[in-house]
């Protein structure tokens, strides 16, 4: 049996490493994050594509990427949002964890240099360009009862096109996480109430996401239930799934905290 | 700001179930609709992780984001409807002397602890290892752990996006009724963390009890 002062001392240790590593996660780390990317300043060399898809509003996809690829998401008029989840591909049990994303991160706001974990503590995606910077993974998709609210009928929404989505990879509800919803810029007031700051939206936005482990995506284009712009069709979103060089250690992604380095470490071994 | 379900909440006279978890310990039990759970944080700062499955058809279950969608804001309080991913209230919360439980930081595990904390803390007991173990009970699977509630657990979210569990706020005997508003499979892990602050660095027991509804 521990002693009580022993078991004091053990507290105040774990206590010393908490606080360090909030003021690491939360004043070094931002410190070191790079600026969002200019909406010109990445274009994709023809030769890298792999395929290219237009996700019509309202509507989903599934896609698989490899390890290594990329995947640009392109909010083409500004006007959409795309709800993601996803699975590793040779085990469907894990699959991306927005608690544990934020909880790693210290931040609940993702952005260029953060990355999007898994529920085994490892990276799924990590987001190597962004236009954007808002983001959402509190509030979630679009449901039947947030389209009724919103538009006094029950239209197309993301819960219905993520139980498609995932049955068509033979998944099913049960399967299905909270999302993460690129281009939608939910913020949280003093007291906690939901904010939408439409000033965030920009034509042409986009994400360059680049695949940690193989991985199977489900991405839905409905407004994101905050977005008071009640157009019942926002426009359509491209999908580039394409190619580019490996990256090395020194990818700000993979080095940007301690815990990162971790966990990149955890995923490197399932490829080792 | 609480509404209570009995006339003192000391009061436990007419509970037709009580129990004490152990600290560290997973609980399951079906609420009927109707009936009240009371969870009480018996020593302080103790975060309870939990999880509600419909008894009927446990592929509808809590869902945290369909919960803070609904209500607009970011934090568990009084008043809250706890919904599933199909859209319905499964509870509601119906009395609260804490003030602020979190549903957006999902539970510990063994693997995001490593993470967070080191290798060495990856055999550490962990609530996701509880919440495996109970939901087994229920012919459930680690596939079926979804973003859960935390009571008593203090997450501050501030407009810049940090996002930090801070110590908890509950004081002994600070206490949270959830009313059943459908049989719900409800699961807790008497969260086992003591690499930060939900549980003051120490996991201490809490109690459960349970209230059939007012007769009419």
């Amino acid at each position: 049996m521990m002693s009580a002062e022993m078991k004091r001392e053990i507290s105040e240790a774990n206590r010393r490493r908490y606080e360090q590593l909030r003021a690491a996660g939360q004043e070094a780390t931002p410190k070191g994050l790079p600026d969002a990317t200019a909406l010109d300043a990445k274009p994709i060399a023809p030769e890298a594509v792999i395929s290219r898809e237009q996700i019509p509003a309202d509507w989903y996809a599934t896609m698989r990427l490899r390890r290594g690829e990329l995947l640009r998401i392109i909010d083409d008029l500004g006007m959409s949002s795309v709800s993601m989840i996803g699975w590793r591909e040779e085990d469907t049990s894990e699959r991306i964890n927005c608690a544990d994303t934020v909880k790693v991160q210290w931040s609940a706001a993702i952005s260029k240099g953060r990355v999007i974990l898994s529920d085994m503590g490892r990276v799924f995606v990590s987001l190597v360009e962004d236009t954007s910077g808002a983001h959402d993974l509190m509030v979630g998709g679009s449901t039947p009862a947030s389209t009724l609210a919103a538009f006094g009928t029950v239209s197309r929404n993301t819960h219905d096109n993520f139980l498609a989505a995932a049955t068509k990879v033979g998944l099913g509800l049960r399967d299905i996480p909270p999302c993460v919803t690129f281009f939608a810029p939910v913020s949280v007031d003093a007291n906690g109430a939901f904010l939408w700051n439409a000033g965030r939206k920009r034509p042409g936005d986009f994400v360059d996401l680049r695949a940690e482990m193989n991985v199977i995506l489900a991405l839905s284009n409905c407004a994101h239930p905050l977005n008071p712009f009640r157009a019942p069709l926002l426009g359509p979103v491209t999908l580039l799934r394409h190619r580019a060089p490996p990256a090395g250690s020194d990818n700000l992604c993979r080095s940007i905290s301690p815990e990162i380095v971790r966990a990149f470490e955890f995923t490197d071994r399932l490829f080792a | 700001m609480t509404s209570l379900a009995t006339a003192s909440p000391e009061d436990e006279s007419g509970a037709v179930y009580r129990y004490d978890i152990p600290a560290e310990r997973p609980w399951s039990r079906v609420l009927k609709r109707g009936q009240t759970l009371r969870i009480v944080d018996s020593e302080g700062q103790q975060a309870v992780d939990a999880l509600l499955y419909c008894a009927d058809n446990p592929a509808e279950r809590y869902s945290a984001q369909d919960t803070l969608r609904v209500q607009g804001s970011a934090y568990i309080d009084l008043g809250t409807r706890l919904v599933s991913n199909n859209g319905r209230v499964m509870a509601r919360i119906t009395a609260d002397s804490c003030g602020r439980h979190d549903t957006s930081a999902g539970c510990c595990s063994c693997e995001s602890n490593a993470v967070r904390f080191g290798e060495s803390t990856r055999y550490q007991h962990a609530c996701r290892e509880n919440f495996i173990m109970e939901l087994s009970k229920h012919g459930l699977t680690k596939r079926d752990i979804v973003a859960n509630l935390n009571f008593f657990m203090n997450v501050p979210i501030d407009p810049s996006g940090n996002f930090t569990v801070v110590d908890g706020i509950s004081a002994p005997g600070n206490y949270v009724d959830i009313t059943a508003d459908m049989d719900v499979l409800f699961v807790i892990s008497n969260c086992p963390q003591v690499n930060n602050p939900c549980n003051g660095f120490n996991p201490t027991p809490i109690r459960v009890a349970i209230w059939d509804p007012p007769a009419l």
